[in-house]
């Protein structure tokens, strides 16, 4: 794949895509299928209540509304899959510079705007597809086994093939506005699947939250689309991006104002710091949606977003700084939350936040190719990650649900111990935690270094913008690094170590789970042992962390993606200058400092499964809130509850103002007087008539000599 | 001759006037009706004197007018005091809403 | 001597007038309303208005009064001698308006003898020659029976409406 592009440079061709309409179109075909067999099962359940009964799933063989999604739901994302490995295939043959594109029809022609129904092809649309169809079928795969007993089964398939259709749209269309379909396409699926269990008041209030707080980053979103429009008069992204730097003089203005509105719509999308905190309430969707749409695939929109206005966002080093900023304060802040969270799938949410914290550090720091590469292995780890938890609760509640025991199977301390019980979930998520910490060789070790030593070199290069802001990001990110390790191995030592807590009766309960399961953990799991590897710096290369060579694909990602982000870099180049090959402040190369991390990592992972696995733990029910700094951390700093008070509360209070006084008042009583005057001068009006003739006379007299008068005078 | 007579036809007509909106009677404000019509006529003879023989005829179809007027507008009397055993229009305030 | 007897009619037409309103007794304002039409007709006569005098007296005065005496027989208010002005701030209100208009027709009268135009046209002299002519009924009845023939026989339809009409109206049950 990655690996074969620079071997076949040489013999280039001329490389026409294969079937990619039929990469979109097949998930809106499994949408299709599994929404009419969801509405169907919807139609028998509701005769069956209406009957006086219940439909029920467990007696006898399932119906074919249950058993054609197993099939049909996987199958088309599959198929996905395959086309576009065969079109990746043949990208790494042709020497493409130039994105493909292919236009079916014109979708909207208003004045000056024409918009085409139009995808675009290229090396980065390529690794999103890969992404999103490959890592989506092994959570397709991953959920035929979780949701089995589910009676929403066609529901949630059809709501999960319609993600990746949106998802599609939003990497392959060829312009702003396209994009943005994709974009709120998958807001709406996020949305219907945090809400997925919609009769639990909490979860569809999280699936509300959701969708109101990605507004606000979508109003962003728009607001740049229009500032682009009235810059380039069109929204295609290859006019604008070839434009661009003539167009804009660098450091203007205009391309600040683009690219911050852009980040707020990245930040909404993708959790960032102010926008973030509907992720962890996102956590009430089903674990396996967790693992595809809030860690693998859409919050990495934003950073998708960024890496592919590249061009706009390398011409404002402002917006760059704040990107940069967003991102490693989001990182830092969600790992310290992270560190004394008890919902396994809560750790998970924050972790993912810092991680995109993370990607967002190297979108800002102008590496780009960074940023798009970890959301590439984060994809992979963070989905393993997502799906072992998935796995991990499927079983612990199975065993409490035998009991009937009214614990929560997400809270850890209701677990413990995990491992002789389901060994192959335990092994593929620690090598999951190795990744996410940084350390070598797993993938998580070459992406999130190659970011923090951007931030560093950034931060020396010649004509660096901001290099104290910088050299503070990247003391950030390493702290970050740290703390990261410190608590996945909290999360692993909790879950999986230690002496059961779920009860004695419960534990004989607790099974490995089936095939179906964890054979796309273990795919995960090899991807994120070897996905880093397609892409190690040239400095570490030939060294021990390279294998000393071993590791053949030396900066092949970099290369992919060259082409994209010609554009980005040419800018850089001119501006920035020399990049440092020395870390800030205590000096060192990549190559140092890369072992450094990894070190540091790998002892603190040593500290905290010393630390944690040395605590002693009590079942949920039995623990005592955290105190101190502990508690302010448990309750996330606070942050729900002053957005309460900040905003929730006086925009209530505002609504209510506006109900009782604006509206009641106001306008009710404006209303309300207009009646009451046409009443009143239908009561003087009613006056006159007195029913007497004399009356009519005298006033028919008055009106006489009214206009004798006007005549006279 | 002509001034004068159209002050008198005036002066007729506001008393005629006067009579409709004081009197109760119905029979009284229909004659007061009446006077009005006739100072109304005064003025086209008058006018006649300059403008020619149409404010002539325009008296005698007024004067037709007025004929079938009183025979039907004394119907209506008629009929009204069989309903109410009076001329009274105080009685008479069905009209009112 | 023209004067003096148009001065003489214009006083018993206005002093009949309020005669007519002011009467207590429905006959009073009746006999005073026909001398306020015999008065009129005078006036009549004085304005060459030969053929209208006439009508005036035998129509006006004879038979359409006669009918509302008639009508106040059977309605037996002869005797009735109940006062039926209305009294107080009501006869103020239409003092006053009545007398604005008198007084604003009367003002307008007295502009327009500024601009005589109005006032002093041929139109007399025209009358003058038919009634020496044609003589006092063949003067209005030329015009009558050849511009005006059509407007004379819809007025014939109307008096046979009404006549139709009064009858079924004062028929006793309705």
């Amino acid at each position: 794949m990655f690996f074969a592009l620079q071997a076949t440079t040489e013999g280039a061709h001329e490389w026409s895509p294969v079937l990619p309409g039929l990469v979109i179109l097949l998930p809106l075909l499994g949408f299709v299928i599994n929404g009419a067999l969801a509405l169907t099962h919807a139609r028998r359940s509701a005769d069956a209540v209406r009957a006086g009964g219940e439909l029920d799933l467990a007696a006898g063989d399932r119906p074919l509304t249950h058993t054609l999604p197993t099939w049909i739901g996987p199958g088309v994302i599959g198929l996905a899959f395959l086309i576009t490995v065969v079109n990746l295939v043949g990208m790494a043959g042709a020497d493409l510079h130039e994105p493909i594109i292919r236009t079916y029809w014109t979708w909207i022609v208003t004045g000056s705007l024409t918009v085409d129904a139009a995808i675009q092809l290229d090396q980065l649309s390529m690794v999103m597809m890969l992404v999103v169809t490959g890592v989506g079928f092994l959570i397709h795969v991953f959920s035929v086994g979780y949701m089995k007993d589910d009676p929403g089964y066609p529901r949630y398939f059809a709501y999960l093939n319609l993600f990746i259709f949106f998802m599609l749209v939003l990497v392959m269309g060829a312009g702003y506005l396209l994009m943005f379909v994709g974009w709120e396409g998958v807001g709406l699926c996020s949305y219907l699947l945090i809400g997925y269990w919609f009769s639990d008041r909490e979860k569809s209030d999280a699936g509300k939250k959701a969708f109101i707080v990605n507004r606000i980053g979508d109003l962003g979103f728009l607001v740049a689309m229009f500032f682009l429009f009235t810059t380039f008069q069109t929204l295609d992204f290859v006019e604008i991006f070839s434009a661009a730097p003539e167009r804009i003089p660098y450091g203007h203005s205009v391309a600040t104002i683009i690219t911050l509105f852009f980040l707020l719509g990245a930040a909404g999308k993708s959790a960032q710091i102010p926008l973030y905190i509907w992720l962890p309430d996102a956590m009430a969707g089903p674990t396996p949606v967790s693992a595809l749409i809030h860690a693998a695939t859409m919050v990495t929109a934003g950073v998708y977003l960024v890496a592919r206005s590249s061009v706009l966002f390398a011409l404002s080093p402002i917006a760059s700084a704040t990107v940069a900023g967003i991102g490693v304060i989001t990182a830092l802040f969600a790992a310290t939350i992270a560190l004394k969270q008890y919902d396994i799938k809560r750790v998970l949410a924050y972790s993912t936040i810092s991680q995109l914290g993370y990607m967002f550090l190297g979108v800002g720091v102008g590496a780009y190719t960074a940023g798009v590469f970890h959301l590439m292995t984060h994809a992979f780890f963070k989905a393993l990650l997502f799906l072992g938890a998935g796995a991990v609760i499927h079983s612990v509640h199975h065993a409490l649900h035998h009991t009937d025991k009214d614990w929560d199977a997400q809270d850890m301390r209701n677990m413990g111990g995990l491992r002789k019980h389901m060994p192959i979930t335990w092994a593929t998520m620690w090598i999951a935690t190795l990744a996410i910490s940084g350390i070598w060789p797993f993938a998580g070790f070459f992406s999130k270094d190659e970011i923090i030593w951007a931030a560093g070199a950034w931060a020396g290069a010649a004509n660096a913008p901001y290099p104290t802001l910088y050299t503070v990001y990247w003391v950030l990110a390493l702290v970050t690094a740290l703390l990261t390790a410190f608590y996945m191995t909290r999360l692993m030592v909790m879950t999986f170590h230690g002496a059961n807590r779920t009860g004695e009766k419960e534990a004989k309960h607790l099974r490995e789970t089936p095939a179906v399961m964890w054979v796309p953990l273990a795919v995960l799991a090899a991807l994120s042992v070897f996905g880093g590897w397609i892409n190690v710096p040239a400095a570490i290369s030939e060294s021990f962390l390279g294998g000393f060579g071993f590791l053949p694909m030396g900066e092949n990602f970099h290369h992919w993606l060259e082409p994209v982000m010609a554009g980005a870099h040419e800018i850089q180049a001119q501006h920035l200058g020399e990049i440092s090959h020395q870390a800030p402040l205590f000096g060192g190369g990549e190559l140092v400092w890369a072992l450094a991390s990894t070190g540091l990592a790998a002892i603190v992972v040593l500290i905290a499964a010393r630390v944690v696995g040395g605590q002693k733990h009590v079942p949920a029910v039995d623990a005592a809130e955290p105190r101190g700094l502990g508690r302010v951390l448990y309750r996330k700093y606070y942050v729900d509850e002053a957005y309460d008070a900040v905003i929730v509360r006086p925009v209530h209070a505002l609504s209510r103002f506006s109900w009782r006084f604006v509206d009641d008042v106001i306008i009710d009583g404006t209303v309300n007087m207009a009646g009451n005057l046409a009443r009143a001068f239908g009561w003087v009006g009613s006056l006159f008539q007195t029913g007497q003739i004399n009356t009519y006379a005298f006033i028919f007299t008055i009106g006489v000599l009214v206009i004798l008068g006007w005549v006279a005078f | 001759m002509i001034t004068e007579a159209l002050f008198v036809s005036a002066l007729i007509f506001a008393i005629g006037t006067l009579g409709v909106i004081v009197r109760r009677n119905v029979i009284i404000m229909f004659l007061c009706i009446e006077l009005q019509l006739n100072a109304v006529n005064l003025a086209f003879v008058a006018f006649s004197r300059s403008v020619g023989i149409e404010g002539q005829l325009f008296v005698f179809f007024v004067m037709t007018v007025a004929a079938a007027e009183a025979a039907v507008g004394l119907a209506i009397i008629i009929s009204i005091f069989r309903h109410y055993e009076s001329v009274n229009v105080d009685k008479f305030n069905l009209l009112k809403w | 001597m023209a004067d003096l007897l148009f001065f003489m009619f214009a006083t018993v037409a206005i002093g009949s007038a309020i005669g007519v309103v002011v009467a207590r007794n429905p006959v009073g304002s009746l006999m005073f309303m026909v001398a306020t039409l015999a008065a009129v007709a005078g006036i009549f006569v004085l304005l060459e208005a030969h053929f209208l005098a006439a009508i005036q007296v035998i129509v006006y005065a004879g038979a359409i009064m006669v009918l509302f005496l008639f009508v106040i027989m059977l309605l037996n208010l002869g005797h009735d001698y109940q006062r039926d002005v209305k009294g107080g701030v009501w006869s103020v209100m239409a003092f006053a308006t009545t007398g604005g208009l008198a007084g604003l027709l009367v003002r307008q009268l007295g502009r327009s003898a500024d601009s005589p135009a109005f006032l002093t046209g041929s139109g007399g002299d025209a009358i003058d020659a038919a009634l020496a002519e044609y003589g006092a009924v063949g003067a209005i009845a030329r015009p009558l029976f050849t511009d005006y023939v059509v407007p004379f026989e819809l007025v014939g339809i109307l008096l046979l409406v009404a006549i139709v009409g009064a009858t079924v109206l004062a028929k006793k049950n309705v």
